[in-house]
C-alpha cells in the first residue's frame, strides 16, 4: 500500500534494488536489542543442558517426578482450559446477545479479574478454607483468573460477526441453542482457541499461585530445586520440559492468529443484532452471572478486606506491619514499575517501528523472537539471569538492574503489541512533510513520530507496569538485597501462613493495578487493553 | 501516574521521554541503597519476621544498618558457594547446621570470637569454631486426633515408611528442615537403611512445600500426621490461637533419630569486608537481651542455647527432650540428604 515513489523518512537509509525502502541500519541495530535480551535466558537454559551427559539428562528425564508434574499439569490444563472455555463464551453470549440486566456492568466486571494476580487470588481463596489446597483450588484460581482470556477476544468476535447469520439459522427453524452451535459457534473458533492456548500458557508458566496452593507444577519444582541448592542438570531438564510445552502453545497461538479472520462480506453497516429474551430462565441466569462476579471479583477483595479488619485482633499474624514498611514496599514496587515500563517501552520503540513499516524475513524473525518472552516461565528467566550475573556480568549481580532486564524480557510481547499499533496508526506523511521542512532524522523522529505515537507508547508503558507491580517471580528471586516489593512482602507472610500480615500489602498492590487498569481501560477501551 | 501525558498527544510535549530518565533514576535509587553507616550484609536461611526483630534490636543499639537477604538455608548456602570469595555477605545465619558445615569445608568461614562462642555450651558449635550455635528446635510428629489415636502413633520415625502408615503422614521434603534428618538418619541407620526410608515415604506420604503446609494440614485435618520442626506447631498456634489448634505434638521415643535436635546457627564469611561488626553481630545474636527477646516473643518457638535463658513456655522444656546421639559433625553438610532424597524421587 506504500508507493515506491514517496519520499524516505527519518527511519529509512535508501531502497534496495527493487524500490523497497530500506530502514537505516541504526534502527534495525536498535531493534535487536529486545529480541536479543530475550533470546538470552532462553540459550542460557539450552546450553545448562546441553551440558548434562545424555545418559543422565535421560534418567532425569525418566523419573517418577517428572511423570506426576507432567500429569498434574496436564490435568489442569485440561479443566482450566475447559471451564474459562466454558464460563468465558457463556458469559460473552449472554452480554453480547441477550437482553440480560445490567449487561454493561458485566461487559467491564467480567474483564477485570485480569488486573488481579492469581496469587492474590489464590491467597484469598486459601485464607478462606484451607480445604482448597491442591487440584481444586488451582482449578478454581486458574478458572477464575483467566476466564476472561476467553471471554474478552470472544465477545469481541461476536461483536463482529454479521447477525444475518444467526438470523437466517434461526429464519430456517434453528432455536436459540441451535442457532449458536450451529452458526455461531464455528465463527467464533478462532477468538476462542486464541483464548483457551492464552489461559493454557499462563497456567504453564503459573508459579506464585501454585506455590501458595501447594499444587506441584513444573515451575515450583524449579523453586525447589533452587531451594535444596542449585542442582544444575535436574533445573535444566526441568525448564526444558516446561519450556517445550510453551512453545508449543506459544506457537499455536500464534498461528490461530495469523488465521483469525473469517470471511464476511463487506465490512457492511454495523446493524445491532435484537437481543434474545431470556424468558423465564432471566432470573436464574442474572444470578448465575452475580456469583460469576463475586467469586471472581468479590471473593478476593472481599477476603482482603477482612483480614485487613483482623489486623491486631486474635488472628494477627506475627510480623508487625509498619506504616514505614508498607511505604517502602510500595515505594520499590513503584520504582521498579517504572524503571521496567520505560526500560521495555524503549526497547519496544525501534521494533515496533520497524514491524509496523518494513516487511521481510529480519523483522519477522525480530518480532517472533520478541514475542518468545510471552511463552518463558519468569522462573526460568530469573534462574537463567543469576547464573549469567553471577558468572560473567559480576557487577550486574544482585542489583535493580538486573530484575529490570527481567522485566524486559517478560514484558516485552506485552508493549510491542501496543507499540506497533502506535506506529501503524500514525500518519507517516506528516514525517515527509517534517523531512520536506528542512528538519533532520533526530528532529523528525523526536518532534514528530514520537509525539504521533505517545497516547500508544504511554498505554505500553502502563500495561508494563501494571504488570511488573504485581510479578511475583523473577522479582523473588532477583530482588536485591534488602529490597522489598509489595509482592515479595505478600509472598513471604503468605506462605507463612500469615495471612492478616499480607493483606495491607496485597491490598496496596491491588489497588494501583485496578487504579492502572481502570485508567487505561477509560483512555483506550477495555478490548484494547487486554490484547496481547 | 502511568498517564503523565494529554490525550492529544500534541507535537512538542514529549512526554514519554521525558518520563523515562526520572523514572530510570526512581528506579536505581529505590532498592537497597544504604545509609551512610556501612551496612552490614546478613544471609538469612532464619524466618524473616523473627530476624527483623533481630535486626531492629541490632541497630538500635550499636547504629549499625542491617541488609538482610532471606531464603532457605541450602539455597543461600550454594547461593555463597557460587559468589565465591567476592560474596557481598558479612554473615550467615541459618535454621540448620549442616549449611554451615559445609561452608566451613569450603574454607569460606572466619573464626568466631572465643568470648562469643564461649557463651554456648560448646556441643552445639563448630568444632573447629568457626560458626556458633545461636537457637535449638526439635524435630516431632504433629498428629491430629481426630483422624488418630494416640496409642497408634508410632515409636520411630522410621516407622512412618512402613506400609500401614500409607497416606496417613505429611513431609516437606524440600524444607530446609527435613535435610538434617534425612542426614541424621543416613549417619546413624546407614545410606541404603535411609534410602529405603525415603522410598517408604515416597510412597505414603502426602508433599508439601514446607512445615508452616505440613502444620496447617495436619491440623485442619487433610493428613493424620505429618513430620515437622516443633516450632511449627507453636507459629501455628500463635496464628490460629493455641485453645482453637486441632493437632497434637508427638514425640517419638527417647534417643529415636525422630527427636533431633536442629542446630541455628551463625558465622562470618572469611569474604566479610566489615569482619568487626560481623563478630560484633554474632556477640549480639548470643547475648542474654537477644535471646531473651526471642524467647519471650510470640513468633519464635526455639530454644535459646545461651545458658541461663529460659526457654518459651509453650516448648517441652529443653532438660526433658531426649534427642538421637549425634554430633552437629556427625551430621555433615546435606549433600548426602539431597542426594538421597533425589534417588528416592521426593525432588
Amino acid at each position: 500500500m506504500e508507493q515506491a515513489a514517496a519520499p524516505l523518512t527519518f527511519a529509512e537509509a535508501g531502497r534496495t534494488a527493487s524500490g523497497r525502502r530500506r530502514p537505516r541500519r541504526l534502527l534495525l541495530a536498535a531493534a535487536a536489542a529486545g529480541p536479543l535480551l530475550v533470546v538470552l535466558p532462553l540459550g542460557e537454559m539450552l546450553l545448562e543442558a546441553a551440558r548434562v551427559d545424555p545418559a543422565q539428562l535421560l534418567r532425569l528425564l525418566w523419573r517418577p517426578l517428572v511423570g506426576e508434574l507432567l500429569l498434574n499439569t496436564i490435568g489442569l490444563l485440561v479443566a482450566a482450559t475447559a471451564s474459562a472455555a466454558l464460563i468465558g463464551t457463556a458469559a460473552a453470549w449472554l452480554v453480547e446477545r441477550t437482553e440480560l440486566p445490567g449487561r454493561r456492568f458485566f461487559a467491564v466486571a467480567a474483564a477485570v479479574p485480569l488486573a488481579i494476580p492469581p496469587f492474590i487470588s489464590s491467597y484469598a481463596w486459601l485464607s478462606l478454607s484451607p480445604a482448597l489446597e491442591g487440584f481444586a483450588g488451582a482449578w478454581i484460581v486458574i478458572t477464575s483468573s483467566y476466564y476472561p482470556l476467553v471471554y474478552l477476544p470472544v465477545a469481541a468476535s461476536l461483536r463482529g460477526i454479521d447477525p444475518a447469520i444467526e438470523e437466517t439459522a434461526r429464519s430456517l427453524g434453528e432455536g436459540a441453542a441451535g442457532a449458536f452451535f450451529r452458526a455461531v459457534l464455528p465463527q467464533l473458533r478462532p477468538a476462542l482457541l486464541g483464548g483457551i492456548l492464552l489461559v493454557a500458557l499462563n497456567v504453564l508458566v503459573e508459579f506464585g499461585a501454585f506455590a501458595l496452593l501447594r499444587f506441584r507444577t513444573f515451575t515450583t519444582e524449579l523453586y525447589a530445586e533452587y531451594r535444596t541448592g542449585f542442582d544444575r542438570p535436574a533445573e535444566a531438564v526441568l525448564a526444558l520440559v516446561l519450556l517445550f510445552f510453551c512453545l508449543l502453545c506459544l506457537i499455536a497461538e500464534i498461528r490461530v492468529r495469523g488465521r483469525a479472520s473469517y470471511a464476511r462480506i463487506g465490512a457492511g453497516v454495523r446493524r445491532p443484532i435484537t437481543p434474545l429474551a431470556l424468558g423465564r430462565a432471566r432470573p436464574a441466569v442474572f444470578a448465575g452471572f452475580v456469583a460469576l462476579i463475586f467469586a471472581t471479583l468479590g471473593l478476593p477483595l472481599g477476603m482482603i478486606l477482612y483480614w485487613l479488619t483482623r489486623h491486631g485482633a486474635a488472628a494477627v499474624s506475627p510480623a508487625a506491619v509498619s506504616a514505614s514498611a508498607l511505604l517502602e514496599a510500595t515505594l520499590s514496587s513503584v520504582g521498579l514499575g517504572l524503571g521496567g515500563a520505560a526500560l521495555t517501552v524503549i526497547l519496544a520503540l525501534p521494533l515496533g517501528l520497524l514491524a509496523a513499516r518494513y516487511q521481510g524475513s529480519l523483522v519477522t524473525l525480530f518480532e517472533r523472537a520478541a514475542f518468545l518472552g510471552q511463552g518463558v516461565p519468569g522462573i526460568v528467566v530469573a534462574l537463567a539471569l543469576i547464573t549469567i550475573t553471577i558468572r560473567t556480568v559480576r557487577p550486574l549481580y544482585q542489583t535493580a538492574a538486573t530484575l529490570v532486564v527481567a522485566y524486559a524480557i517478560l514484558f516485552l510481547p506485552l508493549a510491542l503489541v501496543s507499540v506497533r499499533a502506535a506506529f501503524m496508526q500514525a500518519e507517516r506523511r506528516l514525517e515527509e512533510v517534517g523531512h520536506s521542512l528542512g528538519l533532520g532524522w533526530p528532529g523528525v523522529a523526536w518532534r514528530i513520530a514520537l509525539p504521533l505515537a505517545a497516547p500508544g507508547l504511554g498505554a505500553a508503558a502502563a500495561l508494563v507496569f501494571v504488570s511488573i507491580v504485581t510479578e511475583l517471580t523473577a522479582t523473588l528471586l532477583l530482588a536485591p538485597i534488602g529490597t522489598n516489593t509489595l509482592a515479595v512482602q505478600v509472598w513471604a507472610d503468605t506462605s507463612t501462613l500469615a495471612f492478616a500480615a499480607a493483606a495491607p500489602y496485597a491490598a496496596t498492590m491491588v489497588v494501583i493495578s485496578l487504579l492502572a487498569t481502570w485508567l487505561l481501560a477509560r483512555r483506550f477501551g477495555a478490548t484494547r487493553l487486554f490484547q496481547r | 501516574m502511568p498517564f503523565p501525558f494529554e490525550p492529544d498527544g500534541g507535537i512538542g510535549r514529549r512526554p514519554l521521554l521525558a518520563l523515562m530518565p526520572s523514572a530510570l533514576a526512581a528506579c536505581l535509587a529505590v532498592p537497597g541503597q544504604a545509609n551512610a553507616a556501612a551496612p552490614l550484609t546478613l544471609y538469612s536461611g532464619q524466618h524473616p519476621q523473627m530476624v527483623g526483630l533481630l535486626t531492629k534490636l541490632f541497630t538500635k543499639e550499636t547504629g549499625i544498618p542491617v541488609r538482610v537477604h532471606s531464603g532457605e538455608g541450602p539455597e543461600i548456602a550454594n547461593q555463597i558457594l557460587a559468589e565465591g570469595t567476592r560474596s557481598p555477605a558479612d554473615v550467615f545465619f541459618t535454621e540448620n547446621s549442616p549449611e554451615l558445615v559445609l561452608l566451613d569445608e569450603k574454607g569460606l568461614l572466619a573464626p568466631v570470637d572465643p568470648a562469643t562462642v564461649a557463651k554456648i555450651p560448646r556441643r552445639f558449635s563448630a568444632v573447629d569454631g568457626h560458626w556458633v550455635g545461636v537457637l535449638a528446635r526439635e524435630s516431632a510428629l504433629a498428629y491430629n486426633p481426630s483422624l488418630i489415636e494416640g496409642s497408634a502413633l508410632p515409636g520411630s520415625l522410621l516407622d512412618l515408611a512402613r506400609s500401614q502408615w500409607k497416606g496417613k503422614v505429611a513431609i516437606a521434603p524440600t524444607d530446609a528442615d527435613f535435610l538434617p534428618l534425612v542426614d541424621a538418619v543416613a549417619a546413624l541407620k546407614g545410606e541404603a537403611a535411609a534410602l529405603a526410608w525415603l522410598k517408604g515415604l515416597r510412597r505414603n506420604a502426602a508433599l508439601y512445600d514446607d512445615d508452616e503446609g505440613v502444620v496447617a494440614a495436619v491440623n485442619r485435618g487433610a493428613v493424620a500426621t505429618g513430620i515437622i520442626n516443633s516450632y511449627y506447631w507453636g507459629r501455628l498456634g500463635t496464628e490460629v490461637g493455641f485453645a482453637k489448634m486441632k493437632s497434637r505434638i508427638h514425640y517419638f521415643r527417647p534417643g529415636d533419630v525422630g527427636g533431633l535436635i536442629n542446630v541455628s546457627g551463625a558465622a562470618v564469611l572469611k569474604s566479610s569486608r566489615h569482619p568487626a561488626d560481623a563478630q560484633h553481630f554474632l556477640a549480639f545474636l548470643v547475648s542474654r537481651p537477644a535471646q531473651k527477646m526471642l524467647a519471650r516473643s510470640d513468633i519464635d518457638f526455639e530454644y535459646p542455647l545461651a545458658r541461663g535463658v529460659a526457654a518459651n513456655p509453650a516448648l517441652k522444656p529443653f532438660s526433658e527432650l531426649d534427642p538421637p546421639n549425634i554430633s552437629v559433625a556427625a551430621l555433615g553438610d546435606d549433600r548426602l540428604a539431597a542426594r538421597l532424597l533425589r534417588e528416592a524421587g521426593l525432588i
